[in-house]
């Protein structure tokens, strides 16, 4: 799945889905074509509900459907659903334990060409902090796909985190996942990286560019933002003693902040934390540029691993 | 439509009166609730439990149950009132409201309260939350009615709408709203604090279709919500005109009582007034 973006991959796996599970419905609002939800509706109208501009209703809407046992996909662009319908998740999804699926896309600053007003760089915090959520962030296309079918088996509320935007290929089709479960893509004792999202693709090439230079650096693909993996991160604390985390999201309150959490409280190591800089970013021509600008580059995380390893 | 006789009449109307007699009770006791609005709803929560809902309090998970939401959650202490009384669970349970320990929350959850719906307490999330009911028994072939009750301060919210012409969109017959229509909410008069007549034209704009009534005369609302289902082509909003703190008569229009407590000599003269016998 190299060639295609996360939201085409999800888009195909959620139609897919509808084929084999009665149970799915879909809402949009008026962002179809963007999330690319249409796959579905177009397959499966009359499970289909566009609701229009309008992420709180949607909410609502499916959480509805949801007490009657259908499963929702609610489809829209992250900034607006972990913002503007934040308090219908917490009250109709989380704390009534709704089940229902929240399809966040155009997440990070994925929506390069539209600028801060789209780009969700609070929402692994805003979500993070809900009791009841689970929190997954894919790293690539496949992974994304892959995740269709486990989240609507999963019993409950789902924030399922994706780009507007294709990210470097990481895992084969069928890899193993598991809700809550991290996975080590890369073994190394010198230092850890802590990766999510698209973030796991560029701290692939960082982790080959220490090698070159001798440092062997395990890398840890968290997708699971909440229920977070601590014991994988404690054990690479412990064995490694020093780590690099990688976000596309704002530095405070996201995956950073969720690691920093856990090694304060079970094994204080060095952290250093890559992500954007608590500001809002431009428009940019095209994603690559645009990360590299926000302070999310390759060389920004091979910096960081110098920086934390002094630190040892 | 069911033949309301007298009898059946007088009957729901003492059982307004004794929903309203608990509801004080209930607040008094826990020294904390919203009475005004309980009490400006009695007949239509009357109305709706026991007389138009189909449901049954030995089985709350009921498929073909009706569905009840009540959106103005902060009016727990009559739908709490309401569910007992039907049978959902021992109104001794109550006694306890507001310990830590009780299951009945302070704003109605649906994973604690058997009978109730959805949790609610934050106001506007009722209409859309129907819709999303409306729909899936439309999808799963079931003939349940959604009923949501709103508070008329409530349709200040913007979510309301986005509920309200989702609803027509799709053309939910099976949902009907009722609005409490009582003109105050917590700060003052709702046509002071932000005015939203007309109403019935807001509602009517949205492709609903408006029935109004006097919301505490039983037989007006019991014929608005069967009349409510024979509308076919789209959802139907009962406006129902009411009375803040109906029935006792220093609680009655004044915004102070929408969410204070009665005292124990005020709680006396609210039970003496609504003709309750007071022991003690």
């Amino acid at each position: 799945m190299a060639d295609i973006s996360m939201r085409e991959a999800y888009g195909r796996a959620l139609a897919e889905l509808g084929a084999v599970n009665s149970r799915v419905v879909a809402l949009d609002v008026d962002t179809s074509m963007s999330t690319l939800s249409h796959y579905f509706a177009q397959r499966f109208p009359e499970r289909f509900f566009n609701i229009g501009i309008a992420e709180p209703g949607m909410v609502d809407v499916a959480a509805g459907l949801a007490l009657c046992g259908q499963v929702p996909f609610i489809n829209g662009f992250a900034a607006l659903l972990a913002l503007r319908a934040l308090e219908q998740i917490r009250t109709c999804v989380c704390y009534a334990r709704t089940n229902v699926k929240i399809a966040a896309s155009y997440a990070g600053v994925s929506d390069f060409k539209d600028g801060a007003t789209h780009y969700a760089i609070t929402d692994l915090a805003n979500l993070r902090a809900l009791p009841g959520m689970t929190v997954i962030v894919p790293a690539d296309a496949a992974e994304a796909a892959a995740w269709v079918p486990l989240v609507a088996d999963y019993d409950g509320p789902v924030y399922l985190r994706l780009s507007r935007a294709g990210a470097l290929p990481i895992h084969p089709a069928g890899s193993f996942l598991q809700v809550g479960k991290g996975r080590i893509l890369r073994t190394g004792s010198d230092l850890t990286l802590v990766a999510t999202g698209a973030m796991v693709g560029r701290c692939v090439l960082a982790a080959e560019q220490l090698s070159a230079q001798g440092i062997q650096a395990r890398l840890v693909e968290i997708h699971t933002l909440k229920p977070l993996d601590s014991e994988l991160l404690l054990e690479a604390a412990e064995e490694t003693g020093a780590l690099v985390t990688a976000e596309e999201h704002n530095i405070i309150g996201g995956l950073g902040s969720a690691v920093a959490e856990v090694l304060a409280e079970g094994c204080p190591v060095p952290l250093e934390r890559i992500g954007i800089r608590d500001r809002f970013c431009p428009t940019g021509r095209d994603l690559d540029t645009l990360m590299d600008t926000c302070g999310l580059s390759v060389d920004a995380v091979v910096s960081a691993a110098k920086r934390v390893l002094e630190r040892k | 439509m069911k033949t309301m006789t007298p009898e059946k009449i007088a009957e729901l109307e003492e059982i307004a009166r004794q929903l309203r007699v608990d509801s004080l009770t209930l607040i008094h006791q826990r020294g904390a609730g919203h009475p005004g609005g309980a009490l400006s709803a009695a007949e239509i929560m009357a109305a709706l439990y026991f007389h138009v809902l189909r449901i049954d309090p030995t089985n709350p998970a009921w498929e073909q149950r009706d569905r009840f939401i009540l959106s103005k959650g902060h009016a727990s202490a009559v739908l709490y009132s309401a569910l007992t009384r039907r049978g959902f669970f021992p109104f001794s349970e109550l006694d306890h409201w507001g310990e830590l320990d009780c299951p009945h929350q302070g704003h109605p959850e649906r994973l604690k309260t058997p009978g109730v719906e959805m949790t609610s307490g934050i106001l506007g999330h009722g209409v859309a939350l129907g819709a999303g009911l409306a729909l899936a028994a439309r999808l799963n072939k079931l003939t349940y009615q959604t009923y949501v009750m709103l508070g008329d301060g409530e349709c200040q919210a913007g979510i309301v709408w986005e509920g309200a012409v989702t609803s027509a969109k799709y053309r939910l017959a099976n949902l009907t709203v009722i609005v409490d229509n009582n003109d105050v909410q917590l700060d003052g008069f709702v046509h002071d604090v932000m005015p939203m007549e007309p109403l019935a034209g807001k509602w009517s704009a949205c492709g609903w279709h408006v029935i109004e009534v006097n919301g505490h005369l039983v037989r007006q609302i019991v014929e608005a919500l069967e009349l409510a289902q024979e509308m076919h082509d789209g959802p139907t909003v009962i406006l129902a005109h009411t009375t803040k703190g109906k029935g006792v008569s220093f609680m009655e229009n004044q915004s102070y009582w929408h969410g204070n407590v009665p005292n124990k000599e005020q709680l006396l003269q609210a039970l003496a007034e609504l003709g309750e016998v007071a022991n003690g």
